[in-house]
């Protein structure tokens, strides 16, 4: 199709050089402006974010009478100003993992099910189900979250302590309703419509002939998918779960909701730990005076630049990987 | 199926039922929070909800409501989607009509991404520190909607290009051959075509941003009052709603954060299922 519509292309180097239609001349300008003009105007807002946080956030840090990277604690607006974003980058990112272990797996799961295994008819019905997870607002999974999901597994976290209490990820003072693997286990449900659908569209490009070939030779159903399908998938898998932990680094009021807003950098997952940069921001907000919004908008930038990171680096697996095929 | 060894057919079958197990554990939490959210939610689903404010009402009094709360969702919504359609589609048409693979397009592309990625609280911090904190314009409904049309953006680019992409070349060959100016061609060929599918993409992104809560409560402020201006002084949006009354320890707010909730979802699955039923019903006509 590409190579039929540049043939009709009359934009380009070679726009002048070919009578344009008549009467259509100006209308052609200025349509191509404008949509060129919009597509420009979405560029010109990417560096605006990134300028206007910069230039909100250096007031604050020049005042910060602390490294900014190091520090843990979070007191912008006290005399004097000490803020660190060490605590709430590592929550953000720890909790972040781990979201994306137990999603993961999951996911790809669910994405095999819905491609290789579920009767034709009912695939696209399934899909859609899981995509209605997706469409639920992350204020809702906070809601749920907080009221239903916190009391629930106090006990089963409890239990995980009591037996595996002498693995250090496991140990804890007191266990907590409210602790990392809480935040990150909602995480984890709201990435997983993500990470599923990405993995469900590569594993139905995987080519047929080398499934149906699998299949005549005599493997089994999961030996042909271990065989053709998996491999082919693989990369498109890690993009995806990539694309996942970029939404789970920036998800923030079922985080904020559902995590203590501990300034600690501790592995303890069941223990009351656990912040995230997003978090923060909506916890603290409307307190904040001004050196505090300069503050908190200074942790948006490094989150800004951490989903950026995470979000490019997904994008560029999937580019490489068009190359290939 | 008599050569296979047991061993095979037993990871086979173990692997079967790993993979159902999964599809299972995933479908768990919807249900769930569905099941709660209908549960929890209806004991505050009356008439009082929709038409009252939370003004005067405390958060241990029973009674008040969300009006204000959803009449801020849908003012902001409708400013969102007037600020990012035209913008949204026409990069659509640059894309795929004008600048293919040119270096602005592949930029315009990669950053399409990047921007779909973008945390929501980012793009409030970014409508703080401009148009509050430089340019001086008070918290208000408009900021949150300028903040909800950032996010909207990128998914109403891609669902259109992907779109205007299913159209097929013989019809715009066929229209410029008749002499008919290309800008014509997009307008009254391209896009009405796709026209359907368009439509579904918006509708899914009004649905995503719908649920939002993140940046309004960074530019909208907060208030328990109604106030229809949704550019001077404080306005509220659904989401915030919830969280803020979902915060409190009374069962009464409590209450009132559910039955948000429900109000919220059902908008939003409405919104979905509206989006879909088009793609469904168009989608034959298509291939017509």
């Amino acid at each position: 199709m590409s190579s039929s519509t540049e043939i009709i292309e009359q934009g380009g180097p070679d726009a002048r050089a070919r009578p344009a239609p008549s009467g259509g001349h100006i209308g052609d300008r200025v349509f191509r402006g404008m949509s060129a003009g919009a597509g420009i105007l979405l560029l010109l807002i990417m560096a605006a974010i990134a300028a206007f946080l910069i230039a909100e956030a250096i007031p604050a840090l020049q005042g910060n009478k602390a490294n900014f990277f190091t520090t843990t604690t979070w007191n912008p607006d006290g005399e004097p100003s000490v803020f660190g974003i060490a605590a709430l980058a590592f929550g953000t990112v720890l909790t972040s993992l781990i979201a994306l272990i137990i999603a993961t797996p999951v996911a790809v799961g669910v994405a095999l099910f819905i491609s290789h295994y579920a009767p034709r008819r009912l695939a696209a019905f399934l899909g859609y189900v899981v995509d209605l997870l997706a469409a639920v607002p992350s204020v809702v999974y906070g809601l749920w979250g907080l009221i239903f999901l916190v009391p629930v597994v106090q006990p089963a976290w409890q239990w995980i302590h009591d037996t595996l209490g002498f693995i250090p990820l496991f140990s804890a003072d007191q266990v907590a309703g409210k602790s990392v693997l809480t935040g990150s286990l909602v995480l984890a449900i709201m990435i997983l419509p993500i990470i599923a659908a990405v993995s469900r569209e590569v594993f139905l490009q995987a080519p047929t002939s080398l499934q149906e070939a699998a299949l005549g030779l005599g493997a089994t159903r999961w030996e042909m998918i271990r065989m053709t399908v998996l491999p082919f998938g693989k990369s498109g898998v890690v993009s995806a779960a990539m694309l996942g932990l970029g939404r789970a680094l920036g998800e923030t009021i079922a985080v904020a909701m559902v995590l203590p807003a501990a300034f600690t950098v501790s592995f303890q997952l069941l223990n009351t730990n656990g912040n995230s940069i997003a978090a923060n921001i909506a916890n603290t907000f409307a307190e904040a005076a001004e050196n505090g919004r300069g503050a908190l908008i200074a942790s948006g930038l490094v989150l800004f630049v951490i989903t950026l990171v995470v979000n490019m680096a997904a994008r560029l697996v999937v580019v490489r990987n068009r190359g290939d095929a | 199926m008599n050569g296979i060894s047991l061993a095979r057919r037993i990871k086979d079958k173990a692997f079967l039922i790993l993979v159902c197990l999964a599809f299972v554990i995933a479908v768990v939490p919807l249900v769930s929070v569905l099941w709660l959210v209908v549960k929890n939610g209806v004991a505050r689903f009356d008439a009082e909800f929709f038409t009252h404010s939370m003004r005067n009402i405390d958060s241990t009094d029973a009674g008040g409501g969300a009006y204000h709360a959803i009449l801020g969702t849908l003012e902001m919504v409708v400013l969102a989607s007037l600020i990012a359609l035209p913008i949204g589609i026409l990069t659509a048409i640059y894309l795929t009509e004008y600048g293919q693979r040119n270096r602005l397009s592949r930029t315009i592309s990669f950053f399409v991404d990047v921007m779909t990625g973008l945390p929501s609280i980012v793009s409030g911090l970014f409508i703080l520190s401009a148009w509050i904190l430089v340019l001086g314009f008070g918290f208000s409904g408009f900021a949150g909607a300028l903040s909800l049309s950032i996010l909207m953006m990128p998914v109403v680019v891609r669902s259109t290009e992907e779109m205007i992409r299913l159209v097929p070349t013989d019809l715009r060959e066929a229209s410029l051959a008749l002499g008919v100016p290309k800008w014509r061609t997009i307008m009254r060929v391209v896009v009405p075509t796709a026209l359907p599918g368009i439509i579904t993409g918006v509708i899914l992104a009004i649905a995503r941003i719908a649920g939002e809560t993140a940046p309004l409560l960074l530019v909208c402020f907060f208030t328990d009052s109604i106030n229809s201006n949704p550019f001077a002084g404080p306005q509220v949006g659904l989401p915030q709603f919830i969280f803020q009354q979902a915060g409190k320890p009374d069962p009464t707010a409590i209450d009132r954060a559910w039955t948000g909730a429900l109000t919220l979802i059902i908008i939003v699955m409405l919104l979905n299922l509206i989006g879909r039923a088009i793609a469904w019903w168009k989608a034959p006509a298509r291939s017509r």
